[in-house]
């Protein structure tokens, strides 16, 4: 007998690639926000799959806070050369330098929250009117209200009381000049939906997902990757643990979780078993109750 | 991979007005289907022992924004997720407040089920009938009935009894196909994850196995075949010199390789040349997926034009009857133009005349008022500026649904079925 219903993922994927293709016919110079971890690049595989035969047609954008694992440079300079787009950096380094905003001090010190400013920045120079994020409602309980189409001010802030009801599958993207758009095409998707797809349509993820042997200190509760960047704390001891990452971002505060997983089979097997949330490793939402609603309303991603 | 690629998605609304429990209702399915991990617990524990409660307070887990924390409400719609074995659900969770009709409304606009909390004590009140209207209004197709707080009443049969004998007499005066009544406590445990030992007289299923095995793939209409172009892909790479590909998701009935078809609005007919679901090459699609399509003939198609079957098309019209909501601050500007969208398509349109107005909470209409405030639900007469290509909205949601836009703010200002 032949079904007349999609899986889950046949559905959660057919959404996503609705609203992609929305975006196109709604903006004019939209971009793929892309941090190289795996939700930004479940994104740009969708945005091959909904305009196949054609080449995707957004530049990529990448926020980038030179707190950076070198495996996942890497792995987006492949991917912008393999599907022959446009890359576009915006340099939290460069705003350092320019003194457009100031590095945090102390031993928690991180450069997330000087994100947005590059990330504002960035839409402002290259006239772009939307920008296409990984965000998931099931990370954040502020996630959890942000539309499909997100509207943002001139100023680039979310305002929560204010957003435009979002019904059926129509969507509003109409703004004045010098706004802007942020659109979330797997606002639907959890976690575990996002590994379950990356097994299915196996795609290639940086290395640093999978179970690695690597030099690590104990910080907030996760294990934390000796680099370049990361501020010595005098008599902490230097662990070599086989970890792997459920998020990647700034190398100064993910947090890697010890791990024998080192397949997509293994990696999926232990997420969904996993008792705590991929957030719980990153010491940018460990900062308060509210620490993801309020950079949100300052125009983070 | 095997055991999950089979499961359907199920979404569902609940609706309930502020004491009713459902925050904890929600809490207590995530919570019994192990949906919330451990630092999400030791927060909730934190925060109810701050509280001075003894047991976790499992509204807590559906917690919101600070403003909404402050105030002790929920602003918006928040979704939540959790999955089983079975399905894959993700709830709308819409705020009980009066003044909050459109989030009801916009909750409502995606789900399967609705399911509707009652407090036992209460029995049928002024909120439930609102909630009911809308969840029929919305052509919701299935609805559960959960009375609440059945700890409260000793878990008493006549109790229960006595509330479906009301709300069959409500909902028999609404559209509503499939309702199902439940009697739980959200707060206990009763009948939401697992069947309770204090009801032995209540012999159906608990609610989370209801939702689990609820059959929804015919709530979707297979039989009308609409295919609203959202754009055109046209590659014009060397492997793909003279491909045209019409990208879309159906929004209705099954399309096959060799239909004979019709391009609205201009009427021309051709054949469908082959289907892609992204890279791969497939038969047929049917309602719900994102295809593009080719056709035997060179013709201009552009975004809002739609595809349909050569036999079976939609309404071509520009005075139109729909039920609105009205959803902005502002009340409606008599004669004004809004931009109308529905599918794919967009253009101008102006609200001729407002029929009447519907009383959510005792179903009586009232003719006299030609006034549109923020929340009201109204019956009105629309002329857009070229002819809309629509169905029914109780034949089908995708094509006979539609939102007004006021130029002047972009802001979404009203939903609408047409009728």
């Amino acid at each position: 007998m032949t079904k007349y219903f999609l899986n889950y993922l046949d559905e959660l994927e057919s959404e996503a690639v609705f609203v992609l293709r929305e975006v196109v016919a709604q903006f004019e110079n939209p971009v793929i926000l892309f941090s190289g971890g795996k939700d930004s690049i479940v994104l740009t595989h969708l945005a091959k799959k909904a305009f196949y035969p054609s080449k995707i047609p957004f530049a990529l954008m990448h926020i980038d806070t030179g707190h950076n694992f070198p495996e996942t440079i890497k792995f987006r300079d492949d991917l912008v050369k393999e599907l022959g787009v446009k890359l576009i950096v915006g340099s939290v380094q460069k705003a350092i330098d320019d003194k457009r905003v100031f590095e945090e001090k102390g031993k928690n010190a991180t450069r997330n929250t000087l994100q947005i400013t590059t990330l504002l920045d960035a839409i402002e120079d290259n006239t772009i009117d939307c920008a296409i994020g990984g965000g998931r409602r099931d990370e954040e309980k502020a996630r959890a209200k942000e539309r499909f189409f997100s509207h943002r001010d001139d100023f680039g802030q979310w305002t929560p009381k204010n957003q435009r009801p979002e019904l059926w599958n129509i969507f509003n993207g109409k703004m004045q000049m010098g706004e802007h758009f942020r659109v979330f095409p797997i606002s639907n998707w959890t976690e575990m939906d996002v590994w379950n797809y990356i097994l299915r349509e196996n795609i290639e993820i940086p290395s640093l997902y999978y179970a690695h042997k690597r030099k690590v200190v104990f910080r907030n509760n996760s294990w934390i990757p000796i680099s370049e960047h990361l501020p010595k704390i005098e008599g902490e001891e230097i662990h070599t643990k086989k970890v792997r990452f459920r998020t990647l971002g700034d190398i100064t505060i993910s947090g890697g979780i010890e791990s024998d997983a080192d397949t997509l089979e293994k990696i999926v097997a232990e997420v969904s078993g996993m008792r705590e949330t991929e957030r719980g490793n990153r010491a940018d939402d460990k900062r308060s109750e509210t620490a993801m609603e309020d950079r949100k309303k300052q125009g983070y991603f | 991979m095997n055991n999950i690629s089979n499961n359907q998605l199920l979404r569902f609304t609940t609706a309930g007005s502020v004491d009713d429990g459902k925050s904890t209702l929600i809490g207590r399915l995530l919570y019994d289907s192990k949906s919330i991990f451990k630092d999400q617990i030791e927060s909730v524990k934190r925060s109810s022992l701050r509280k001075g409660m003894e047991d976790i307070d499992l509204a807590l887990f559906t917690d919101g924004l600070k403003d909404e924390r402050e105030q002790g409400i929920t602003i918006d719609v928040a979704y939540r997720y959790f999955t089983t074995p079975k399905r894959k659900f993700i709830i709308a969770d819409t705020p009980g407040h009066t003044q909050y009709t459109r989030n009801m409304v916009t909750g409502a606009s995606t789900a399967n089920v609705a399911i509707v909390l009652i407090d036992a004590r209460k029995g049928v009140i002024e909120q439930t009938k609102r909630h009911s209207y809308i969840a029929s209004l919305l052509q919701i197709s299935h609805i559960i009935v959960c009375v609440n707080k059945m700890d409260l009443v000793d878990y008493d049969e006549t109790v229960f009894n006595d509330i479906v004998r009301q709300y069959e007499e409500i909902s028999a005066k609404m559209m509503i196909k499939d309702v199902r009544y439940i009697p739980i406590s959200a707060l206990k445990g009763d009948n939401v994850v697992k069947r309770s030992k204090n009801m032995d007289w209540y012999q159906n299923a608990p609610l989370l196995h209801t939702l689990e095995t609820m059959h929804i793939s015919s709530d979707n209409n297979m039989v009308d075949a609409r295919f609203p172009v959202q754009t055109v892909l046209r590659p014009q790479n060397d492997s793909h010199r003279d491909y045209r590909g019409y990208a879309g998701r159906v929004a209705g009935g099954i399309f096959r390789v060799g239909d004979e078809v019709k391009v609205l609005p201009s009427g021309f007919n051709s054949k469908i040349k082959s289907i892609n679901r992204y890279d791969e090459e497939i038969e047929f699609a049917f309602e719900g997926m994102s295809i593009a399509l080719t056709l035997e003939n060179d013709i201009d198609i552009s975004r809002g034009n739609m595809i349909v079957k050569k036999k079976n098309i939609p309404d071509t019209k520009q005075d139109i009857t729909a039920m609105i909501c009205w959803f902005d601050e502002e009340a409606a500007r008599p004669r004004a133009k809004y931009v109308l969208k529905h599918t794919s398509n967009e253009q101008k349109a102006i609200i001729k005349k407002v029929l009447y107005k519907v009383n959510v909470n005792t179903f009586k209409r009232i003719e006299d008022d030609q006034e549109l405030h923020m929340n009201d639900i109204c019956k009105v007469q629309i002329r857009t500026t070229s002819p809309l290509l629509a169905d029914d909205y109780n034949d089908n949601r995708n094509t006979g649904s539609f939102i007004l836009i006021d130029e002047a703010t972009n802001n979404t200002v009203a939903a609408g079925m047409i009728m």
